[in-house]
């Protein structure tokens, strides 16, 4: 097996080229590879959660993958997820009304587990909440603002109509 | 409802926008270029001599720049600050001569990346002679034990005994007390954020720039001693968002090192912990006591007297742990009215990695202690646990009050904070819910604490634990300045922790100037352009941070009084301050506009009152609040000048055939007094809570009889998940402190303060039901509880 892999994938929306070692992760090709240092990186041994981001939409640890297996992907870090005009995301914008975060460390993978949650259940109990953020650690807030963030996106995050008034 | 116009009220948290978008900007994210990366080698041994260390198979590695060892640094630099007069024991960044710790920085190998620093750090031999070593605290204070510093002569770093109050008397007309041991086990803050630094000296400005994730008093100049440089030389940024702390990040063997090997190089120098590092060897871990409580009584249940003495595990190198000891003295009785004390405090090393500040600077661990004597009061007298708290709560009407221990609490409310917990968990409701999962066959059971968090943290600890420490100010400043536009900014010389000060300053400055937050900018200065401060530890940055604010803001007031009043031809005496205009009061059509006075102060010398420096800059420091005064000799001192306080109510529920507990439940009443913003507080109560749920349940930092670190990935040391921490449930009360500048306390460890104590109180009311013994140690691990099920004579009183 060879020590570099030439690797091709798309990283929030933009198609991009990598040489990179065998051995290194994904977080690490996307902070020091790529520049995008808004994924982070508590524990490195895949349980905490601040390096998740989406591969193919799914919530990865990108601490534990390699960047060599995100080949042929599409890989959506925190960086991707607001508007090309910088409008926040209904997620972003949730967290910021409830203050569902203080040192921000974990934040970017919170957001990013919390957004897979949404795509794919769009009105999650608070049962089906803790269950999608239960790999995420967070060890600042006791997750009660992140819970009432998540709820909120759910709302705001639907056509309007449907949003309960 | 608040009398403030942008104080207390929801308001958005300024901070949370780049965070939210990826745009935090911490220590790793700081990569100037050429930068060299450090990977450690450390030691596998508790406690062994250093016979050997080979460094050419890491030199041979392509990308392996430098190898250095203890004693090449040792040259060079001097030892890390000790707070106690304890000069045989040499605490530096990497290991000289012997090893007292596994985990314990042996070498630094320097690199193009961190990658091939750690390949080139499982390259360095070390040969190692084992040496004899100990990893229990009971055992460490024995005159046999082996010694981790045999210079030194014995494992003891500090002991002091105190005596407060009439103590013999008090005992004599109790009609009981009860005996408590308390096991506060090794756990620590853990931020997701490892500790990190960049450190980079310019020889040719001989400037050592640093940017690290500190949250130090005194960083600055700790690290320019130790690397023996002018304290001018010394630049360390304070714009470097932190991953987390709550009292850990002081990283200053971390600081040397780097800069060490900055200097030595010529380059920026990197490192970042990984996790395992963190854990063994950061020096990172908290208090690690057995205390021994004795609380006194009278047949009706009024507490008498009560007897404290702790012993607490510092690890290898004592710092300014031992401090941590001294801190708790200024709430010493908690919220009781306990006339007199003895407390007997004993700081011993151990063969484990050093411990640290960490939220509450001892607090928890004692109020935790507290709180179990209380509970085992309850239940010898058979007396509701509400009930006896509310019997011995110092009154409302008694503030300010004077504790045993000389310091004065400033105000509280205890009856009505608890009375307001007790409302909003519904206690019929609550007991009919313990009742209902008891007839489901589980155990059940409702943990009550009621908990002070002193705020406005001064130093004075450091004196009582060492009389030759006369530090007696621990200020903070803030910088004001309107620009030729009449903009304001406000500059602070600190770094935060999630803590939200961008937030509290303009909120803090919008009120005082009455012009809007969303207006004012907060910027950080560095250490050389800064002013003196000591960092947010210590719950203290809304009252002394918000003492230099008003401080800042009256100076600046004054200015403009003046400029009007010299323009309008009246005393200044007769003008006031309304929102940015000046009016003549007996006149208010007479008015000097914010743009026509800012005007004058940047441009028009002409209208400037004789002698008057030109500009809008003010800088106030402020000292904290009722400090100054060195301790007694009997240690009585006012420690802390505000106490906060919480009062919990959480329901358990245990499964008996496994021991894992569930929280049902949890409630909070919390009184912070003022409160600056509301969600910046119900998050620090809520995330306090959930860390205090991890030390009452889960988290452990475990030696094996080896001395070897059980714990070091997060499969083991077990951080509280959204599956462990039940929907919190937050009520504010506020009893205003008069020693701040608009009532605040302090509240950055709340929540903390109580939860480790109400959890247990939850687990062992759950198990009291069942007929067995209470567990005393936390964490309270399932197996402890299987076998309290199973302790002989144990009846249970439902399955």
């Amino acid at each position: 097996m060879a020590d570099h892999h030439e690797i091709e994938l798309t990283v929030n929306g933009e198609p991009r080229a990598c040489r990179t070692e065998a051995r290194t992760s994904l977080a690490d090709l996307l902070r020091d590879g790529l520049g995008l240092t808004g994924t982070h990186l508590g524990c490195e041994h895949g349980v905490c959660g601040a390096c998740t981001v989406l591969l193919d939409g799914d919530p990865v640890r990108s601490c534990i993958v390699l960047a060599a297996q995100a080949d042929g992907c599409a890989v959506t870090t925190i960086e991707g997820v607001a508007g090309a005009d910088g409008r926040l995301s209904p997620v972003q914008e949730a967290f910021c009304q409830t203050h569902a975060l203080q040192c921000g460390y974990c934040t970017p993978g919170m957001i990013l587990a919390a957004q897979a949650l949404l795509d794919a259940n769009g009105d999650p109990s608070r049962a089906d909440i803790d269950e999608a953020l239960g790999g995420n650690i967070c060890r600042c807030t006791g997750y009660q603002q992140i819970r009432e963030a998540v709820e909120l996106a759910a709302r705001t995050g639907r056509p309007s109509d449907e949003v309960a008034r | 409802m608040s009398d403030y116009r942008w104080v207390s009220h929801h308001g958005p948290v300024r901070e949370d926008r780049r965070f939210v978008t990826g745009r935090g900007r911490y220590v790793a994210d700081i990569t100037p270029p050429g930068t060299l990366h450090v990977g450690l080698v450390t030691s596998p041994h508790p406690h062994a001599r250093i016979t050997a260390i080979d460094a050419s198979e890491a030199l041979a590695l392509d990308g392996v720049v430098a190898v250095l060892t203890g004693a090449e640094m040792a040259k060079d630099t001097e030892p890390l600050r000790q707070y106690l007069d304890v000069p045989a024991v040499q605490w530096r960044p990497l290991a000289v001569d012997a090893t007292r710790y596994a985990g314990e920085w042996v070498a630094a190998v320097v690199a193009t990346s961190r990658a091939v620093a750690e390949d080139g750090a499982e390259r360095v031999a070390v040969d190692y002679d084992p040496l004899p070593f100990v990893v229990d605290p009971e055992v460490a204070v024995r005159d046999d034990a082996p010694l981790v510093h045999p210079d030194h002569g014995t494992n003891v770093m500090a002991h002091r005994e105190f005596r407060w109050g009439d103590v013999d008397a008090d005992r004599a007309r109790a009609s009981g007390t009860v005996r408590v041991r308390t096991r506060w086990n090794r756990n620590s803050t853990v931020p997701l954020e490892t500790f990190g630094v960049v450190a980079s000296w310019d020889r040719t400005r001989d400037l050592m720039d640093v940017w690290a994730s500190i949250q130090m008093p005194q960083f600055p100049d700790q690290l320019a001693r130790a690397l023996r440089l002018p304290t001018n030389q010394v630049r360390v940024h304070f714009d470097v968002d932190v991953g987390g702390s709550y009292g850990v990040k002081r990283g200053i063997k971390h600081g040397v090192l780097a800069g060490y090997l900055s200097r030595l190089l010529d380059a920026p120098v990197k490192l970042i912990e990984d996790r395992a590092e963190n854990m063994h060897g950061g020096d990172f871990h908290g208090p690690d006591r057995v205390f021994d409580v004795e609380l006194a009584y009278t047949a009706d249940g009024t507490f008498t007297s009560i007897a404290i003495a702790v012993i607490d595990d510092e690890g290898a190198f004592p710092g300014r742990s031992p401090l941590q000891l001294a801190k708790p003295i200024g709430a010493i009785v908690g919220p009781y009215r306990i006339p007199s004390v003895t407390y007997d405090a004993t700081a011993v090393v151990t063969n484990k990695t050093g411990q640290v500040a960490v939220r509450g600077f001892g607090q928890s661990p004692t109020n935790y202690a507290i709180e179990a004597a209380v509970d085992g009061v309850a239940r010898e007298l058979g007396i509701d646990r509400l009930e006896l708290r509310r019997r011995n709560f110092i009154g409302p009407d008694e503030f300010p009050y004077r504790i045993p221990s000389g310091t004065e609490y400033d105000s509280g409310d205890y009856p009505a904070v608890l009375a307001k917990a007790v409302a909003l968990a519904g206690w019929p409701e609550l007991e009919a819910r313990r009742d209902e999962l008891r007839a489901a066959g589980r155990l059940a059971g409702i943990g009550v604490a009621t908990c002070l968090e002193p705020g406005g943290g001064n130093a004075i600890f450091e004196n009582i634990m060492n009389p030759a420490n006369d530090k007696t100010t621990f200020p903070e400043t803030c910088r004001l300045r309107v620009d030729g536009d009449g903009e304001v900014t406000a500059v602070i010389s600190i770094s935060s922790a999630g803590q939200g000060h961008d937030t509290m300053v303009a909120t803090l400055v919008g009120e005082e100037l009455g012009r809007d937050p969303a207006s004012v900018a907060v910027i950080r200065a560095d250490s050389l352009t800064g002013m003196p401060s000591q960092s947010p530890v210590g719950s203290r940055m809304t009252i002394v941070l918000g003492q230099a604010v008003r401080g800042a803001a009256e100076e600046l007031k004054a200015k403009l009084r003046a400029i009007a009043a010299h323009n309008l031809d009246v005393p200044v005496d007769e003008v006031a301050y309304d929102d940015g205009d000046v009016v003549v009061r007996d006149a208010p059509d007479r008015r000097m506009t914010w743009a026509g006075l800012v005007a004058i102060a940047q441009r028009k010398q002409h209208l400037m009152p004789p002698g008057m420096q030109p500009g809008l800059e003010v800088v106030h420091v402020a000292h904290t609040p009722r400090s100054g005064g060195l301790a007694q000799p009997d240690g009585t001192v006012q420690l802390y000048p505000c106490y906060s306080f919480e009062a919990h109510v959480v329901l358990a529920a245990i499964d008996p055939g496994t021991g894992a507990v569930d929280l049902d439940r949890y409630f909070i009443a919390h009184d912070c007094g003022t409160v600056i913003n509301p969600d910046v507080v119900r998050g620090m109560v809520y995330g306090g809570t959930a860390h205090g749920i991890g030390v009452a349940l889960y988290e452990q930092f475990a030696y094996s009889d080896e001395g070897q670190p059980l714990t070091q990935s997060f499969m083991d040391y077990l951080l509280p998940s959204a599956h462990e921490v039940p929907p919190i449930v937050d009520t504010e009360h506020c009893t205003p402190s008069p020693y701040t500048s608009l009532g605040q306390k302090g509240a950055g460890e709340a929540g903390y303060m109580g939860a480790p104590a109400a959890v247990a109180g939850a687990v062992n009311d759950a198990l009291a039901a069942y007929g067995a013994p209470p567990v005393h140690a936390l964490p309270i691990k399932p197996g402890d509880i299987w076998a309290a099920l199973r302790t002989p004579g144990t009846e249970g009183a439902h399955p």
